[in-house]
């Protein structure tokens, strides 16, 4: 194999794109070619920078409402056709607020719709609604503070358990504050955390309502849902990033939350 | 253009499947589709190099992406996502023919109206250090690459698709992502080592 052959090859080599001979021949040649070496070092050096920047970008909130909000529903039809490619700003801006409204409306319709008689998915969707609600302006946290320390104290006196509110901002998931929510009628807590533009519930509610107990992910109209028990007490992980995302987020809570935990 | 997003890979038909309510399909769409919001307004980001275009592009996408639903049969709804978006960018670019993509991407990368950015990466000592730059320059740079490098960098290192995906999405074969991918990886490495020196 000759430089020009490695230089290209190398890159599948790094995107595990290639198969085991050409592999061999690719790492023979780097091993006896100084330059090829110090190629596929700043190679592996380029892609771990740009993995660890997280060059990917959160779809705003107002997209994801405008879009939502552009798909037909089965349980209401928007009224107005949705709009083709490149309205003017301003048609966007006057159709956002009611699409806004439309969509959480739609959404919450939908879960109900899908997800029939399982008390447990039931649940699941007046989480999503919930959650979807509280993105609405002014709605996401009753107290709004990073201090786990003031978020906590809050809820006293307003439900039948303490949640445990865990300052995971060194782990990446900032503590913005907390909300008094309704799921099926009772009182649940819910904790608001920030990952990037992205924002988590975590509800939290005695465990009272029956159900399997063990924990679940799921999809829900474009939300993850995340559900497990732990001491005694029910918890719904409700986001739109991604499920790896918030499969950590809810491993970094119930680490924290065991006794001997972190925090 | 549309036409495009039928490749036979994802679009051939089952016979015999009974007909699905419109609720059903809009249900469907909305699980199966929405989760990749996130990848396909990153990939219109860096295809569009406007916030406002590459939202509008988005929407367009998942409007005829829910329109040829019925025709999708896997194997993946991102890259078939990714293919419909870029479809979506492509057809706004002919239409503006302020700046048309080149026909020929092979030739743009060479070309003399690259910005001078683009020239041979420095001798390598393996002390460089690509870690100085924030998140935003380095977008930065890979917005400025050439459109046929730019798009297959993008695919791949910040969607995560595979060669043959790319391959199905950009509508060559997989030795040509290849090449791209090491010259865009090339250019950028070169960018971004200029940027780092400028950096205080």
């Amino acid at each position: 194999m000759n430089c020009a052959e490695s230089e290209i090859l190398m890159h599948a080599l790094v995107d595990g794109e290639v198969d085991a001979v050409n592999a061999r021949k690719v790492e023979e040649h780097i091993a006896s070619c100084a330059a090829c070496a110090g190629k596929l070092a700043g190679l592996r050096a380029l892609r771990a920078a740009m993995s660890e920047k997280s060059l990917k970008e959160a779809a705003p909130l107002r997209l994801r409402r405008r879009v939502e909000a552009a798909l037909p529903s089965p349980a209401a039809p928007p009224s107005t056709p949705p709009k083709r490619f490149a309205p003017s700003r301003r048609t966007f801006f006057a159709g956002f607020a009611a699409g806004t409204a439309l969509s959480a409306a739609i959404a919450a319709s939908l879960v109900l719709a899908v997800f029939g008689n399982d008390r447990e998915q039931i649940i699941a969707g007046e989480v999503v609604s919930a959650h979807i609600r509280s993105l609405q302006p002014g709605h996401l946290t009753d107290v709004e503070t990073s201090d786990q320390h003031m978020v906590k104290p809050w809820f006293n006196g307003k439900l039948d358990v303490a949640p445990p509110v865990i300052d995971l901002t060194a782990q990446g998931f900032t503590l913005i504050g907390g909300r008094l929510d309704y799921v099926s009628g009772e009182a649940v807590a819910a904790i608001v955390y920030r990952r990037r533009n992205h924002v988590i519930n975590l509800f939290v509610e005695r465990r009272s309502r029956g159900g399997s107990g063990g924990a679940k992910a799921e999809a829900m109209q474009g939300f993850n849902v995340r559900r497990w028990t732990q001491q005694g007490l029910d918890f719904w992980a409700v986001s739109d990033i991604n499920a790896v995302e918030l499969g950590e987020f809810c491993a970094k809570f119930a680490d924290a939350l065991r006794p001997g935990g972190p925090a | 253009m549309l036409d495009r997003t039928r490749a036979p890979a994802w679009t051939k038909r089952r016979d015999g499947m009974a007909e699905e309510s419109e609720e059903d399909k809009a249900r469907r769409f909305r699980d199966a589709a929405l989760p990749h919001l996130d990848d396909v307004f990153t990939l219109a980001r860096y295809l569009m190099r406007d916030a406002a275009d590459a939202e509008d592009a988005v929407q367009e996408c998942y409007l005829r992406a829910l329109k040829h639903f019925d025709s999708y049969r896997g194997p993946a709804m991102k890259p078939w996502l990714l293919a419909i978006l870029r479809n979506v960018c492509k057809a706004e670019f002919a239409r503006r023919t302020l700046q048309p993509q080149p026909a020929d991407p092979e030739e743009d990368g060479q070309s003399a109206s690259a910005p001078p950015l683009w020239q041979e990466a420095p001798a390598s000592p393996e002390t460089e250090l690509f870690g100085r730059l924030d998140a935003e320059t380095i977008r930065r740079l890979v917005a400025e690459l050439p459109p046929a490098f730019r798009e297959t960098v993008v695919l791949r290192d910040i969607n995560n698709l595979s060669y043959r995906e790319i391959a199905e999405i950009l509508g060559v074969p997989v030795g040509t992502v290849m090449s791209r991918l090491a010259r865009a990886r090339n250019l950028l490495r070169a960018a971004w080592l200029i940027a780092e020196g400028s950096t205080p």
